[in-house]
C-alpha cells in the first residue's frame, strides 16, 4: 500500500502536502518556530529536516514579525516559503509584514516583484488550549487587497488546497481548523491532486436552504443538514474554503434555488466575513429570499478560556434554531 | 573578571570595542595615510560626480514639490556618501534592500532618475522600472524592510549563491524590533548581509541622544553576534573602506556586519517638515562644515584631479540630465484604471474585474 493510499487525518494531510511540495519544487522551504527536530508542535512538519535537511527546514528564533518579513524577502527571490505561525494568536506581530509588504509587493512594483508565498496557521477553538490559541480572526486577513485566504475543512480539502497555494503566486494565508486536525481520516488522492482557490465546494446539494460554512463548523453543520433531512427539509451544504477571493457565483446560485440562506462561522459575528456574505445576498437577491440571511457565529467578545468556549462556538443547537427560523418556525 | 551586568560597564567595553573609521576629515584632509585604491582616480572623481548629481536631483525634487509637480518628498541633502559607496560596491546581482532616502545609492543601482520622481510623483510604476533588477523598492513602513533583506539573504544562502544583500535604514529604524530580530538571525545564521545604518541624527524631530541610550547604535550588532563598526558617513574613503570590507566578507559567507554612518540630515525629513521647529540652527551650521560634497571636492582639488573649470562642466551636465529626467516624469502619462486592479493577484478575481467596471461607471453592483 502506498503512503498516499493510506487514511490520513487532516493534519498528515498537511504534512504530506508540504513533502510532497517540497520533493517536487527545490524552492519549496519551510520556516517557523520548532518546525525542525521537533517536526511542529502539531506534527505538521515532521520528517520534514530530516528528508530535506536544515537549510530547509528552518527552525527561526522564536520571532514572528521576522517569519513574515524574511518570507516576503525570500518570496521576492522566487523561493516558494510556507512559514507557519504556531498559533494564530501569534500571527498579530506578522500582520506589518503581511498587510504592508506580502499584499502589496506585486502592486507596489507592478508585478515586478511578487510573493508566491504561504503562511500556514492552526486557528480555532473546541480543544481547551491555553488564552491566545484559540481565536479565529481570518476576516482580518480576508480584508485586505492582495491576500488570499484559504481554510480547509477535510483531509482532502487540505492536501488539495495547500498544494495550490504553494503554487499559487500570490501570497496565501491558510488557516488550518485544528479542532479536527484528527477527527477525520481519507484517503488522499494522487500527489498530482489539486483543488482550485476561488472555489466553494458544495459538500451536499438541496432544495430549501442554504447553510455557508467553513473549517471546523463544517462538521457541526453537516450533523445539523443530516438532522433536518430526516424532518424532510433539503439544505444545500457549501463549505466556503476559499474565503478570499469569494466565490460568490456558488452561493449565489445556491441560494437563488433555496430562497434561504444561513451562515456559520465561528469568528466574532460584526464586520466577518459572514457580513460580507449576507451583504451580497441580500443585494443580488433581495426579491428572491423567502427569510432574512441569518448568521450563527462566535459573539462579539473575547474569545473566552477553555471552561466556558462552548459558550461560545456555534453548536448544532444553534444552527439548527436559525435553519429553522427561516422556515417561520 | 566581573560577571556583573552592570549597563554601563558593557556600554563601556562595547564602545571601547567598537572601532571608528575615518580617512578624511571635514576639511578635506586625510586623517591617516589612505588606502591604495584612493590612487584610482576614475573612483574618487566618480564618487565626486554622482554625489554632486544626486544633490541636483534631490534639489530638483524639492523645487518640484513646492511647486505642486511633485507629492512629499524625503530630502537626502548632506547623506549622499553611504549611497554612491555602496551603490558602486555591489554586483549587479546582489540585492539592495533600502529604506526611503537612498537615491544616490538607487542611482548607481541603475534606477532611472525619471522612476525615483515618479514613485514620489505618486505613481506605483516608479518602483517597476528595469533598472532596478531584484532590489526592493523602497521602504516606508519604518525598519521592516531588515526582515527582508534576512529573507533574501536565506534564499542565496539556501541556493548556494554568492550574492549578498545590502539594506539600509536610519537612526530611528534600530529602535525598532524588526531591526533587532533581523540583527539575530544574521548573526545566529551568520548571513550574507549587511546593515548599513545611516545616522543622520534625526528621526523627524526626535534626535539620536534620546533614540537610544547606548553610546552607539553600531553596537546593537554586538547583541547578536554580528561585527560592528562606525564609521564617517560623510568620508567616502572610510565608507569605500568599510562598506567594500563588509561586502566582501558576506559574499565569502563569513557572515553579516553593522555599519553606522554618522552622517548629517542637512534638509526637512520631508518637504511637509519644518525642521526650524525642533533643531537648533547652530547645529544645522556646524553639520554643513562636515558634508560630504565639499571635502570631496577640497581633496581633489590638491590632489589635481578637479578644477573650477571641470566643475562648471559638471554642473551643467548634472542639470540637463535631471533635467531631462524631469521632462520624462512630468510627461509620463498617467496609467489605464486597470492599473489599479490588475495587480493585485496574477490572475484578477472576477469580484475585481467587476469592480473595476464599476469604477468605469458599468454596473454598480455584483
Amino acid at each position: 500500500m502506498s503512503e498516499a493510499a493510506e487514511k490520513k487525518t487532516l493534519i498528515e494531510a498537511v504534512n504530506l502536502a508540504l513533502d510532497h511540495a517540497m520533493e517536487e519544487d527545490r524552492d519549496v522551504v519551510v520556516l517557523g518556530e520548532d518546525v525542525g527536530t521537533n517536526g511542529g508542535v502539531f506534527r505538521a512538519t515532521q520528517g520534514l529536516k530530516d528528508k530535506y535537511g536544515l537549510r530547509r527546514v528552518m527552525d527561526t528564533p522564536l520571532a514572528e514579525t521576522l517569519i513574515a518579513g524574511m518570507t516576503v524577502g525570500m518570496s521576492t527571490q522566487g523561493m516558494k516559503p510556507v512559514a507557519e505561525i504556531q498559533f494564530m494568536g501569534f500571527i498579530f506581530a506578522c500582520m506589518e509584514q503581511l498587510i504592508g509588504h506580502a499584499a502589496r509587493m506585486r502592486n507596489r512594483t507592478r508585478g515586478r516583484l511578487t510573493c508566491p508565498m504561504v503562511v500556514r496557521a492552526p486557528f480555532g477553538g473546541g480543544i481547551h488550549a491555553p488564552e491566545h490559541h484559540s481565536e479565529s480572526t481570518e476576516a482580518l486577513f480576508a480584508h485586505i487587497p492582495g491576500l488570499r485566504v484559504v481554510i480547509p475543512s477535510s483531509p482532502v480539502r487540505a492536501y488539495g488546497l495547500l498544494r495550490s497555494a504553494i503554487e499559487n503566486p500570490d501570497p496565501v494565508i491558510f488557516l488550518e481548523p485544528k479542532r479536527i486536525y484528527r477527527v477525520q481520516k481519507q484517503v488522499l488522492p494522487d500527489s498530482d491532486f489539486r483543488l482550485p482557490l476561488d472555489t466553494c465546494f458544495t459538500l451536499r446539494e438541496g432544495s430549501d436552504l442554504t447553510l455557508v460554512t467553513w473549517g471546523a463548523c463544517v462538521r457541526e453543520c453537516q450533523e445539523v443538514v443530516r438532522q433536518l433531512a430526516e424532518e424532510g427539509i433539503s439544505v444545500e451544504l457549501i463549505d466556503v474554503a476559499t474565503i478570499k477571493p469569494l466565490d460568490m457565483d456558488t452561493i449565489l446560485a445556491s441560494v437563488r434555488k433555496t430562497g434561504r440562506c444561513v451562515i456559520v462561522h465561528e469568528a466574532a459575528r460584526s464586520f466577518g466575513v459572514g457580513a460580507e456574505i449576507a451583504a451580497r445576498v441580500s443585494t443580488d437577491l433581495f426579491h428572491e429570499l423567502h427569510a432574512p440571511v441569518e448568521r450563527v457565529a462566535g459573539y462579539d467578545i473575547t474569545m473566552p478560556y477553555y471552561r466556558m468556549e462552548k459558550h461560545y462556538l456555534p453548536d448544532e443547537n444553534r444552527i439548527r434554531q436559525a435553519c429553522l427560523q427561516a422556515f417561520g418556525n | 573578571m566581573s560577571t556583573s551586568l552592570d549597563g554601563g560597564d558593557l556600554f563601556r567595553v562595547h564602545r571601547d570595542d567598537i572601532p571608528y573609521v575615518r580617512f578624511l576629515g571635514a576639511d578635506g584632509q586625510p586623517t591617516q595615510p589612505l588606502p591604495e585604491w584612493v590612487n584610482d582616480e576614475r573612483t574618487m572623481v566618480g564618487y565626486y560626480k554622482a554625489m554632486v548629481k544626486a544633490r541636483e536631483a534631490d534639489r530638483k525634487a524639492i523645487a518640484m514639490q513646492r511647486t505642486g509637480q511633485m507629492g512629499t518628498y524625503p530630502s537626502g541633502l548632506g547623506q549622499e556618501a553611504p549611497g554612491v559607496v555602496y551603490g558602486s560596491l555591489m554586483n549587479k546581482d546582489d540585492v539592495l534592500v533600502p529604506y526611503y532616502r537612498d537615491l544616490s545609492g538607487q542611482l548607481l543601482r541603475g534606477v532611472e532618475l525619471s522612476d525615483i520622481y515618479l514613485y514620489w510623483g505618486g505613481d506605483e510604476r516608479g518602483s517597476a522600472g528595469e533598472g532596478y533588477g531584484q532590489d526592493l523598492p523602497n521602504c516606508v513602513p519604518i525598519a521592516t524592510q531588515a526582515g527582508h533583506a534576512v529573507g533574501i539573504a536565506s534564499a542565496f544562502r539556501i541556493r548556494g549563491e554568492q550574492r549578498v544583500a545590502v539594506t539600509t535604514c536610519g537612526d530611528g529604524a534600530t529602535s525598532k524590533g524588526d531591526f533587532l530580530e533581523a540583527l539575530n538571525l544574521a548573526g545566529t545564521w551568520q548571513l550574507p548581509v549587511v546593515f548599513l545604518v545611516v545616522n543622520n541624527q534625526w528621526a523627524i524631530s526626535v534626535p539620536r541622544q534620546i533614540q537610544c541610550g547606548a553610546p552607539t547604535l553600531a553596537q546593537k550588532g554586538a547583541g547578536a553576534g554580528v561585527p560592528c563598526v562606525q564609521v564617517d558617513g560623510n568620508d567616502v574613503v572610510a565608507l569605500h573602506e568599510v562598506i567594500g570590507s563588509a561586502i566582501e566578507r558576506a559574499r565569502k559567507g563569513k557572515g553579516a556586519m553593522v555599519i553606522e554612518a554618522i552622517t548629517y540630515r542637512l534638509g526637512d525629513h520631508t518637504t511637509a517638515d519644518d525642521a526650524t521647529r525642533y533643531r537648533p540652527n547652530d547645529e544645522v551650521r556646524k553639520a554643513w562644515e562636515e558634508e560630504p560634497v565639499k571635502r570631496l571636492q577640497t581633496w581633489l582639488h590638491q590632489r589635481g584631479w578637479w578644477s573650477p573649470e571641470q566643475e562648471t562642466a559638471l554642473q551643467e551636465q548634472v542639470r540637463s540630465e535631471v533635467q531631462k529626467a524631469v521632462e520624462k516624469y512630468l510627461s509620463t502619462p498617467l496609467p489605464e484604471t486597470s492599473d489599479l486592479f490588475d495587480y493585485h493577484f496574477a490572475e484578477t478575481p472576477i469580484g475585481l474585474r467587476q469592480q473595476h467596471e464599476e469604477m468605469q461607471g458599468g454596473l454598480s453592483h455584483e
